[in-house]
């Protein structure tokens, strides 16, 4: 009778050995599964800062700045005393257009949408201007570029106040 | 000198609407094209015409880019296909005109074989077939791989792979929104929804052509015209910043074309009734929104009314309605194409406000 339950699982048994597996099982997946989610997070992020300092105005020349693009993704303007932050993304599918001196304008690789130095967009598809950022002088009148505010051309918001500095 | 009028006759406006003329020909010619004859014709001609072209440095440059080969191997393979296979049907449609049975109606044809051996043999080699192929291209051809990916920083011209080229070229004429998503989700579901739409038994498990004109026109033109011929344009005729070069013109990043585009609006405003853009937005794009309707709702009830009651009541409301809807995307392409080349028309109805534009 002894040897009888030593061979076999009673119903208790069985459910305990059920449930360890059942645990262990969940446990191991749910651990790989982390891992898998944590793989989808770079180790390291390349992504610049949202907010830069940008010097004094009388560091720029008129016209178009790149000094700030590979860094930053920004193109400062200036032009009839105002400076502006110019984002360096397109309007129409989001690559990234190259300044063409020459000709006097940005020029998108991917699908040759084309912009006036002010950022207006006049020919292939983009549908609206670049895009300008938050741009203020600390109280040191350094130049700050606050990428987290966008201001649209569309939505008529390049005039309000934090859109431009005065020079 | 011949070089030169090639390359002004490669540009997009020439060459799409030769294609299109090329096309209807082709369709209404079945008797010359569905034969050996010319298919051997056109492949002397084309390699002929290939090799000159070939002889050229430019031209070589470009073609040879590691990316551009699948793009050579695909245009060979279409080739093929869409002849070889125009040909069984013209082949059928004489044996259907003369009271035969076509060719994979004859009883030695209907006699049915086993799975094994005889087609899974066949594709255990070709498995093996396409697996040399792939080493042998990889041993011969580097992969183009280039530097890190850099967020501030595009490659010109920035390329898509090769086979969403078409996808790339179609998306000068469009919004992304169109181009990037809404057409190609009406692609997709037009190509599934075949099945539903054609409820036509002819053609079912032989080649035929005549009698099946229009489905076969209308599809390998959505096809070949619109989405290979644009893979093309898309990977040999655009250089830097996605400009047009012709076949033996040189990729010079400063060359300049006057594109200049301007909305519906503006045209209908600013240049047709000389007054500023009215302030609320769907005033200012009335007549986009207003031609948009037509064409989306008018255009169908009138070639119902005019041609398609026969059709209507074959296929019933939902299948016709539908055909309809996916003919009309389809042929929002090269009407807005046209409309670009002509008119330097930007979009018919502009709201960047609301990220639609059509």
């Amino acid at each position: 009778m002894s040897d009888e339950a030593k061979t076999g699982l009673n119903r208790r048994e069985f459910f305990s050995f059920l449930a360890v597996g059942w645990i262990t099982f969940g446990a191991a997946t749910a651990g790989l599964l982390s891992l898998i989610f944590r793989f989808t997070y770079p180790n390291v992020v390349f992504e610049p800062a949202m907010d830069f300092l940008a010097g004094v105005p009388d560091d720029y020349p008129e016209g178009v700045d790149e000094r700030w693009k590979n860094g930053f993704g920004v193109w400062i303007y200036k032009k009839d005393g105002r400076l502006v932050a110019m984002s360096n993304i397109c309007t129409h599918l989001g690559c990234i257009p190259t300044w063409l001196p020459a000709e006097s304008k940005f020029k998108c690789p991917c699908h040759g949408s084309g912009y006036y130095p002010n950022g207006i967009n006049f020919e292939g598809p983009a549908p609206r201007p670049l895009e300008r950022f938050k741009i203020y002088r600390n109280p040191d009148g350094k130049i700050i570029v606050d990428k987290t505010k966008v201001f649209r051309y569309e939505k008529g918001e390049w005039n309000a106040a934090e859109a431009f500095i005065e020079v | 000198m011949i070089k030169l009028a090639i390359n002004f006759l490669s540009a997009p406006l020439y060459s799409f609407t030769a294609f299109c003329i090329l096309f209807v020909l082709a369709m209404k010619r079945m008797d010359i094209v569905g034969t050996k004859k010319f298919g051997m014709g056109l492949l002397i001609f084309t390699l002929v015409i290939f090799g000159w072209m070939v002889s050229d440095p430019v031209f070589f440059s470009v073609i040879s880019l590691p990316d551009n080969i699948p793009i050579i191997i695909l245009n060979a393979l279409v080739f093929w296909s869409t002849w070889f296979s125009l040909y069984k049907g013209h082949q059928n449609d004489l044996r259907i005109a003369a009271g035969e049975p076509p060719i994979e109606g004859t009883p030695e044809n209907r006699e049915k074989v086993w799975a094994w051996p005889n087609l899974v043999y066949t594709e255990l080699f070709c498995i093996i077939a396409c697996t040399i192929f792939l080493i042998v291209w990889a041993i011969f051809f580097k992969a183009p791989l280039e530097e890190p990916a850099n967020p501030t920083w595009a490659p010109n011209p920035a390329k898509a792979p090769w086979y969403f080229l078409g996808l790339q070229e179609m998306l000068v004429y469009f919004d992304p929104w169109m181009a990037g998503v809404v057409l190609p989700v009406l692609i997709i579901v037009g190509l599934i929804a075949i099945p539903f739409i054609d409820i036509n038994p002819k053609g079912n498990g032989y080649y035929t052509f005549a009698e099946r004109k229009y489905a076969i026109a209308g599809f390998t033109f959505g096809w070949l015209a619109l989405w290979i011929f644009l893979i093309q344009i898309g990977t040999f005729l655009r250089g830097p910043n996605w400009t047009f070069y012709g076949p033996f013109e040189f990729w010079d990043s400063h060359k300049v074309v006057a594109e200049n585009n301007v909305n519906l609006s503006e045209f209908f405003w600013i240049k047709g009734l000389n007054v500023a853009l009215p302030k609320n937005i769907f005033v200012r794009e009335i007549m986009g929104i207003i031609l948009t309707g037509v064409y989306l709702v008018a255009v169908p009830f009138y070639v119902t009314k005019r041609w398609g009651q026969d059709m209507l009541s074959r296929m019933g409301g939902i299948r016709y309605y539908l055909l309809v809807f996916l003919v009309l995307g389809m042929m929002s392409l090269p009407i807005k194409m046209y409309l670009r080349w002509f008119f330097f028309l930007k979009y018919i109805v502009a709201m960047p406000e609301f990220e639609l534009n059509l």
